[in-house]
């Protein structure tokens, strides 16, 4: 065990995938030379490590970047792609939706793409909205495609690992504010299966559910709900394809209240995935309307109030856990 | 590029591939005229069928194809069986891919097809993903990819060239100009007469050659193979060809000049080749007879055995979208 940032200890993975099995090269725009010169940042020094000829810089093509990884993975690779920003997913969405998801399906079984796709996401560094835009909703509602969006260092190691040697597409989405956050990290070939989510931390009263940096702001609510006597239980999905609905019900059928918590705005979000799963499959369960808490429906704004203000905050998910709690 | 000649056994091997092609689509046509015979949209590659033989007769079997929408031609020239084929294209569980993929999606591993996508452009980046596992892997092999004129206005097919020419891989771009993308003509979506003359922006070697005829068709592709396999990067062949029935067996081509077809018409690939093998001395009529009707059994045979299979359960829609799950979520 070692305590890594999270940035690390997707390094980590990658390393440690390239040194098990040659099948695996990495590719995208400066995953070799970057404008950036950070040891946190996920593929720092595998350029050296590697040699170019599996850690390969590409021209500013999103859809050939992506198509690399179809193709390769197609023939046998197991191609780790990154995408710069999430909302640069829109470049490389057919090479994503059209091919990696559906091609599988179409051969009637016959071939298989595995190929990982490291999304780097999140907002809060005043980029704007065609830089930090949360698209996982997207991607799951996309048949054949897994979409993994770790929240620790440990997770981001093991569910990296788990994607990358996984015989289906795999997105994996990285919150680059995580990046410089430590925790500890299993050394070696540490893997977290995929679909199978994690109580964070335990509670009786209201389960708050969520998925990346947004757990951060769960379990600080969770704090503050603490001290007013109300336990709440954060659940951490970790993969929203596949999904843990075992997990997922399990814990509200203990407290019998649920908040779902995105950084990603509301409407059609993943969050409303969650919530209908829960209405549908333990309605007689709760004790009280399940509630919503994620991004208004506007894009990411760049004016630091408004992109805090943008953010769903801990005092927001307080609120709407309280409200679960009120009676009558 | 030199000018190697295909030798007489080739042209009849080639001769007899494009009736294949030719005999199979004109099943098609014909079956898509009775009611309820076959799903979706049929589009064919009527009058291309020297582009897809003398492209593919260039290639070994253990080089990767990507092909396109206009796709028959080329799965039949790469190998794969026309009963799997037949009832693919009917929907049926004996398909070739189990009737997942229908008429227009067809992959054919087995042969080394990987993929066909009906996304316009779709077909460029993929194949370079395939050659790009061929280089790394240091194999000979190299991937063809076709796609047509109207594919060339898309920005994928940019992205897929040049970085294959930046990282110098073993891909062939073959360009099947037919003249036609949807009801635009060429000179409607593209300021060139030679699609061909995009490859020197690249930086790779393009040539432009007769479409309708195989043998020369070939003669380039062994050249650019060559050139692909001998690790000096990408090559693209620009193929000058027609879309004789229209975009799809829906298209009634009221846009379409009948001057033009007609001109068309008389440059036809399969009586071409057909006329130059009988000149040539290389086989009398009566013998290329004899293969036309062993040519058409095959289609007969392959039309009996989708029409006698079954159709998948409808409840076997949910497999094969995950490795290691046997039904979808």
């Amino acid at each position: 065990m070692a305590v890594l940032s999270f940035g690390q200890a997707v390094k980590d993975a990658l390393d440690l995938a390239m040194s098990m099995d040659d099948r695996v090269f990495i590719a995208g725009e400066g995953v070799g030379v970057s404008i950036h010169f950070d040891p946190n940042l996920p593929t720092h020094g595998l350029l050296e490590k590697y040699g170019p000829r599996r850690v390969k810089d590409t021209p500013v093509s999103e859809a050939a970047i992506a198509g690399l990884g179809v193709g390769a993975s197609g023939l046998g690779l197991r191609p780790v792609v990154e995408i710069m920003f999430f909302p640069f997913i829109t470049l490389a969405a057919d090479m994503l939706v059209n091919h990696a998801a559906k091609l599988r399906y179409l051969s009637g079984g016959k071939s298989s793409f595995p190929l990982t796709v490291r999304l780097k996401a999140g907002m809060g560094f005043g980029a704007g909205c065609q830089h930090s835009h949360n698209l996982e909703a997207w991607m799951a509602h996309s048949p054949g495609l897994k979409v993994l969006f770790p929240s620790t260092p440990a997770d981001a190691k093991g569910l990296l690992l788990s994607a990358i040697f996984d015989p289906n597409p795999v997105m994996v989405i990285e919150e680059m504010l995580l990046y410089w956050i430590k925790g500890e990290v299993p050394d070696g070939d540490h893997r977290v299966p995929l679909g199978k989510a994690r109580v964070v931390a335990p509670g009786s009263d209201c389960t708050v559910v969520s998925y990346g940096g947004a757990v951060y702001t769960a379990l600080e609510a969770a704090k503050t709900l603490s001290k007013e006597g109300i336990s709440t239980e954060v659940i951490d999905l970790r993969s929203l394809v596949p999904l843990d609905k075992a997990c997922l019900l399990d814990s509200v059928t203990r407290t019998g209240r649920l908040v779902v918590l995105h950084d990603a705005t509301k409407f059609g979000g993943f969050g409303a995935e969650i919530s209908a799963i829960v209405a549908e499959e333990a309605f007689d369960l709760l004790k009280a309307p399940i509630r919503r808490v994620a991004a208004p429906d506007i894009p990411v704004p760049v004016s630091p109030p408004q992109e805090r203000f943008y953010k769903p905050s801990p005092e927001a998910v307080a609120a709407a856990v309280r409200s679960t709690l009120q009676k009558g | 590029m030199g000018s190697e000649q295909a030798g007489a056994g080739l042209k009849k091997a080639m001769y007899e591939e494009m009736v294949l092609i030719r005999r199979f689509e004109e099943k098609l046509i014909a079956l898509s005229q009775e009611q309820g015979k076959l799903i979706g949209m049929q589009i064919l590659a009527y009058g291309q069928e020297a582009v897809a033989v003398g492209m593919v007769k260039a290639l070994k079997a253990d080089d990767v194809m990507v092909s396109n929408h206009r796709s028959h031609g080329h799965l039949l020239a790469k190998g794969a069986d026309p009963k799997a084929l037949m009832a693919e294209i009917m929907g049926k569980a004996t398909g070739v891919n189990k009737g997942k993929s229908g008429t227009l999606h067809m992959a054919v591993p087995e042969v080394n097809a990987l993929m066909t996508t009906t996304i316009v452009g779709g077909g460029p980046p993929v194949a370079v993903g395939a050659a790009f596992a061929q280089q790394y892997r240091g194999t000979s092999n190299i991937t063809v990819v076709f796609f047509g004129d109207g594919a060339a206005a898309e920005g994928s097919v940019h992205e897929a060239m040049n970085l294959a020419a930046l990282w110098k891989l073993p891909v062939l771009f073959v360009c099947e100009n037919n003249c036609w993308a949807g009801a635009q003509s060429l000179s409607e979506h593209c300021c060139l007469t030679d699609i061909t003359r995009r490859a020197a922006g690249y930086g790779m070697p393009g040539e432009s050659v007769d479409g309708n005829d195989v043998e020369k068709v070939f003669t380039l592709a062994r050249d650019m193979v060559s050139h692909c396999r001998s690790g000096e990067g990408p090559a693209f062949m620009e193929a000058k060809t027609y879309r004789m029935r229209g975009h799809g067996e829906h298209d009634h081509q009221h846009y379409v000049d009948k001057k033009e077809l007609e001109t068309w018409a008389r440059l036809c690939p399969v009586k071409g080749l057909r006329d130059r093998i009988v000149q040539d001395g290389l086989a009398t009529e009566e013998e290329l007879e004899v293969l036309d009707k062993d040519v058409e059994a095959r289609v007969e045979e392959a039309v009996q055995f989708a029409s006698d299979s079954p159709y998948p359960l409808p409840e076997e829609a949910l497999q094969d979208l995950w490795v290691d799950d046997g039904v979808a979520q």
